[in-house]
């Protein structure tokens, strides 16, 4: 089945050229860097997605219009069951949200600030029950589900996702178009020796291999050096802080990531090696 | 006649298998004027044929009908007793391998030594390099290149490629050897050396057809038949080559 890749130096003779002469292995370099790094980026968004949604699934707010009844709110939720984890967003915190939006303004003691409660929850917790009970102590409570909040956020996570997949398969198509491309200038370059081998008894499977063999060298050759490149970039992304502190923060590669990327050379070497193959063969059934 | 034909028996009688077998063959290129027409002769196994005509006449086109680097656009062509008509694609590399060509213009492939042109035909066979080696030394010893083996075709002059040419297309003994003007750029002395490889293999059983103009060659090998093409068709004054098939030698 691999026998095409191991063949006698004499056959190798055959094209003239070395492996990794011309543009192929750069082209593919390229390619493969583009689709590690847009692979990484769509893969980080699924496991940041991932975490936001599994991590909201479970979180609640009660929101209370009026700050000062936070201390008793608060005993009413530490009190009911199947509530863990309850946290009150400090009015500071609250203030300084508030200064973003309105300025200096948003500091003074004379402005209401809302109070909030976060808290997760376990099956079966009557949370319109909860919020009843609020709402007899300090009118207007209400609880929010995180999920709800973060909905268009997940959606704009999932939509990336998508646009980095459709991103890795357009370049995976150029890079297979590309290949095509070199294949038949290869062909066009070789055409009197495909002549002559045809001529004296040579199989389209004896010459397709010969081209086969020296794209898969170019394609493997190309595709390590772009994934190593896309390595160091991805590491050095991780470790510059002001990127780790906003957006790598949350966005992190599991093993099965690294797994993922780790394929993606092997599975371009693979597809730029078939393509070739294909095209050689359909270009030679065109002659006699 | 033992030797010479490819025989077998129908009801008695021996039916004799040509080499090559052209009924009604026409060919055209393209939507131009037929350039061969009404080819109709046979082959005798260890014939001898040289190919003559004026130029134009359509004797390299026959030739690469007969190597089956074109297909005919009608009639009928058999080589080696199989019907080519309906042959796929993937059937002629193994007509090919039964035939050696000597092109006009050589065709070496010019990054490749002289040894390694002229081993092509036996690696493409399939042959071990163990296998190569000796009768490719012994072939270009034969053409006067022994000392040229790593040479390559821009660095030889016109005769060495031709020579380089003919080692390649004899070198696996073929059943049909077609050359086209074979000794157009040698020296007498090494035309009628090369005749007589020709003429060696032609004794072991290979059909030989040569498409000249020189007479000499043609003075020099009795026993040949000439194949007259004028005007894309056979001109045959001997009648020697039309049905039933004549005989070689």
């Amino acid at each position: 089945m691999l026998t095409w890749l191991f063949t006698s130096p004499a056959e190798r003779r055959l094209l003239g050229t070395r492996p990794l002469q011309g543009p192929t292995p750069w082209l593919i370099a390229i390619m493969t860097f583009s689709i590690m790094i847009v692979a990484a980026a769509g893969l980080a968004l699924a496991g940041t997605a991932q975490r936001v949604s599994s991590g909201a699934s479970a979180r609640f707010s009660l929101q209370i219009p009026d700050g000062s009844k936070l201390p008793q709110t608060m005993q009413v939720v530490r009190s009911s069951t199947g509530i863990a984890n309850p946290e009150a967003v400090p009015e500071s915190e609250m203030r300084q949200t508030l200064e973003r939006w309105l300025g200096p303004a948003g500091a003074s003691a004379d402005l209401p600030v809302p109070a909030l409660i976060t808290f997760d929850v376990t099956a079966g917790v009557d949370l319109k029950a909860l919020e009843a009970r609020a709402a007899a102590i300090a009118p207007g409570a209400k609880v929010i589900a995180h999920r709800e909040a973060l909905g268009p956020v997940l959606k704009s996570l999932h939509a990336l996702q998508w646009i980095a997949l459709v991103l890795v398969l357009l370049l995976a198509g150029s890079c297979a178009g590309a290949v095509v491309l070199a294949a038949k200038g290869a062909l066009d370059t070789h055409r009197a020796t495909i002549d002559v081998m045809h001529g004296i008894g040579a199989t389209d499977v004896q010459v397709t291999n010969l081209f086969q063999r020296k794209i898969a060298i170019d394609a493997l050759t190309g595709s390590v050096l772009g994934a190593a490149i896309a390595a160091v970039v991805l590491l050095l992304l991780a470790a510059t802080s002001a990127f780790a502190g906003e957006l790598m923060g949350g966005a992190t590669l599991g093993p099965g990531d690294l797994l993922t990327l780790t394929a993606i050379p092997l599975l371009l070497t693979l597809l730029a090696t078939w393509v070739a193959r294909i095209a050689v063969l359909a270009a030679l059934r065109t002659a006699l | 006649m033992r030797g010479q034909w490819q025989g077998a028996r129908v009801k008695g009688r021996a039916v004799l298998i040509p080499v090559a077998e052209f009924d009604s063959v026409g060919l055209r290129y393209g939507t131009g004027a037929e350039v061969l027409r009404d080819l109709d002769f046979r082959l005798s196994k260890g014939g001898f044929y040289f190919l003559t005509g004026p130029s134009g006449a359509g004797k390299t086109s026959l030739l690469k009908l007969l190597y089956l680097a074109q297909r005919p656009t009608r009639g009928r062509i058999s080589l080696f007793g199989e019907d080519l008509t309906a042959a796929s694609r993937d059937e002629l590399p193994h007509f090919r391998r039964r035939i050696g060509v000597v092109f006009q213009d050589f065709r070496l492939v010019r990054h490749l030594s002289a040894f390694d042109n002229v081993a092509l035909p036996l690696r493409i066979a399939g042959a071990s390099e163990a296998e190569v080696e000796g009768p490719v030394r012994e072939m270009l010893a034969w053409v006067g290149l022994a000392d040229r083996a790593s040479a390559r075709p821009p660095t030889l002059s016109g005769g060495e490629q031709q020579r380089v040419a003919i080692a390649r297309a004899v070198i696996n003994r073929p059943e049909l050897l077609v050359a086209d003007e074979p000794t157009g750029n040698v020296d007498a002395d090494m035309a009628r050396r090369l005749l007589h490889l020709f003429t060696s293999l032609n004794g072991l059983g290979t059909t030989v057809v040569v498409a000249t103009h020189d007479v000499g060659l043609i003075s020099a090998t009795p026993g040949a038949k000439m194949i007259r093409l004028e005007g894309g068709a056979v001109s045959d004054p001997t009648g020697a080559l039309k049905n039933p098939p004549g005989r070689a030698g």
